[in-house]
């Protein structure tokens, strides 16, 4: 008898995930929206969508100054570190890597840091600085781990790991001589934190993860042959040194940019991407919009939690992520097995 | 018959040391070149410099009558197709999805595979005699259902030429054959130019057409399986005393260690 073969990923396939997971994401962002310390009422809620409630009700101040950029600050995060994720697990063949992996966190840390410690503010210099000092130390980790050759992974992987290694210590001294109330600001920070979130950063972050999420995706398939070695994908016809360099330098720019506006949140662009290949297969083409969905999805939820759960104080999400994340992930890992190679 | 690559008087270094010097060969649609060689001798330089991963500092290659070097990577996979010595597969890959990856030099970057595809995918399985492991994970199957996998990739990639690398080395017996049988079909049958770097000397002289044989970069020996696979030439090569006489069976050289 022969069996059925199953057919592989068509485009349609693609796109229905992708609408399911927009309205996830939709249904999320709402229940998120409803959801804080101060207790908005759907009668409020529909007058601010028929217009029917007056300017000055302070209920229209909090969902539309405070809670809105934050939704969608969590969700451009969640988005670009579980896409970062994705790209660089593939790029690297490394199921250990997340889009801190070259020195983006260390570096953006270093400079959000510094920031703090000489006063500047949360809306303009700390971020500036954080970002800066993400570009910097990416630019640092791939001139040193290229060689003459071209970009070797296991260099890159190595670089990444010591100059990561050189900025935590000089944000541990930092830290050992900051003042109580700096010191409380610079770990929140670290473990990221979203309640600074305004709409002018955001409206440049959007078009930033748009176009990455753009180029990226146009590179899914070599993506999935360079799974298979760089030799291989070679052979089949990939520009593997172009592909390495187009997706290293737009996945570092938009994390140095994301991580500027939301300090280090751990754990989403490691696991998202572990848990969207176990939902959905290996093939670039689902898991980089599936991943990407389920990350914004993933991080508004912890978001939400971060600031109900100990209300009227907040956590830092990063606490959230990795508290709520790994055992989840450990569940699923006994549950159904990882999908990378056993061998 | 029609040539398919033409190395003309090539040489190629690494830093400063020579590892190939003056290669001048041509392969043949339908025809098996087997490379025989001891390790290091330059062989798997060969093969990357036929399939233009590699750019020989002096010569030239031609894939039918274009230099190679003039050829963009994705019209070299077009006709070219390679399999390395080591596959390793990170993620788990269905066995269907790594021979579709065959299709990969021949859709546009956003394009996915259509039912063509599908098709030359389906029928490279049938040829390979793979066909009921499509839906299994690259994992889950056996050494040498792998290599049949890979070869099938092959296929569906349609290329002129093929360059396997040792595609033997990590199987039994049984498996060897299959695979050299897998080949030697294939090749007739789809007017290929197969070039196969092999340390299987019996199996090489059996399904080869022309062998050549290396030695420190350079080519020492060319021709049929029975003019190379003498004493003689192993001796120099190999450094080690054989004994070659006749299989009964297939009437080809045999090569047998002498102590």
């Amino acid at each position: 008898m022969i069996k059925a073969i199953k057919k592989p990923l068509t485009l349609s396939r693609v796109i229905w995930i992708s609408v399911g997971l927009c309205l996830c994401l939709i249904g999320v962002s709402l229940a998120s929206l409803f959801v804080g310390t101060a207790e908005i009422s759907l009668s409020k809620a529909v007058g601010l969508v028929t217009g029917a409630l007056p300017p000055d009700d302070p209920a229209r101040l909090i969902l539309l100054k405070i809670r809105l950029p934050r939704v969608a600050l969590a969700a451009m995060v969640g988005f670009g570190l579980s896409l970062g994720g994705v790209v660089f697990q593939a790029l690297l063949r490394n199921p250990l890597a997340d889009p801190f992996i070259l020195g983006v966190s260390s570096g953006a840390a270093f400079g959000a840091i510094l920031g703090i410690f000489f006063g500047f503010t949360f809306s303009l210099g700390v971020p500036f600085l954080a970002f800066a000092g993400a570009l910097f130390t990416v630019y640092l980790v791939l001139a040193i781990g290229s060689r003459r050759m071209g970009m070797e992974s296991s260099s890159i992987l190595l670089t990444g790991v010591i100059v990561n290694a050189f900025f935590t210590a000089i944000i541990m001294f930092f830290i050992s001589t900051a003042g109580d109330s700096r010191l409380h600001a610079m770990l929140y920070w670290l473990y990221g934190d979203l309640s600074q979130s305004r709409f002018g950063p955001l409206a440049l972050l959007a078009p930033v993860v748009a176009a990455a999420s753009v180029v990226l995706f146009g590179y899914a398939k070599d993506l999935n042959l360079l799974t298979a070695g760089e030799e291989n994908a070679y052979q089949l016809g990939v520009d593997v040194e172009k592909t390495k360099k187009v997706c290293l330098i737009t996945v570092s720019l938009m994390i140095g940019l994301t991580v500027s506006l939301s300090g280090l949140i751990g754990f989403v662009g490691l696991i998202l991407p572990h848990l969207a290949r176990m939902a959905f297969g290996s093939d670039h083409r689902l898991l980089i919009p599936a991943a990407s969905l389920g990350g914004a999805v993933f991080l508004i939820a912890a978001d939400t939690l971060a600031r109900t759960i100990l209300s009227p104080s907040e956590l830092p999400v990063g606490v959230i992520t990795a508290f709520m994340g790994a055992p989840f992930f450990i569940f699923l890992l006994k549950t159904r097995g990882s999908q990378w190679s056993r061998s | 018959m029609e040539p398919v690559l033409i190395l003309d008087k090539i040489s190629f270094k690494y830093e400063d040391a020579w590892i190939l010097q003056d290669v001048t060969l041509r392969t043949y649609e339908g025809e098996i070149l087997g490379v025989l060689g001891p390790n290091g001798s330059g062989k798997s330089t060969l093969l990357k410099v036929m399939d233009g991963a590699l750019r020989p500092q002096q010569g030239e290659v031609l894939l039918g009558n274009r230099p190679l070097a003039s050829l963009s990577r994705i019209d070299v996979a077009r006709q070219i197709a390679m399999v390395a010595q080591e596959n390793y597969f990170r993620f788990a890959f269905s066995v269907l999805e790594i021979v579709l990856m065959g299709r990969f030099p021949h859709l546009r970057r956003l394009q996915f595979e259509g039912d063509k595809d599908v098709e030359i995918a389906l029928n490279a399985l049938r040829a390979t005699g793979t066909l009921h492991l499509s839906e299994r994970s690259i994992h889950e199957i056996s050494g040498g259902e792998k290599q049949r996998v890979l070869l099938a990739r092959t296929l569906a990639q349609e290329p002129r030429a093929v360059l396997l690398d040792e595609p033997t080395s990590f199987l039994d017996l049984k498996h060897k054959r299959e695979v050299f049988r897998l080949i030697s079909s294939l090749s007739g049958e789809r007017k290929l130019g197969v070039v196969l770097v092999s340390h299987d000397i019996d199996l090489i002289a059996r399904y080869s057409h022309r062998i050549v044989m290396m030695k420190d970069g350079v080519i020492l020996h060319l021709g049929s399986p029975e003019e190379i696979l003498t004493p003689e030439n192993i001796e120099a090569v190999y450094e080690c005393p054989v004994l070659v006489d006749t299989n009964p069976a297939t009437g080809k050289p045999r090569v047998s260690l002498r102590g």
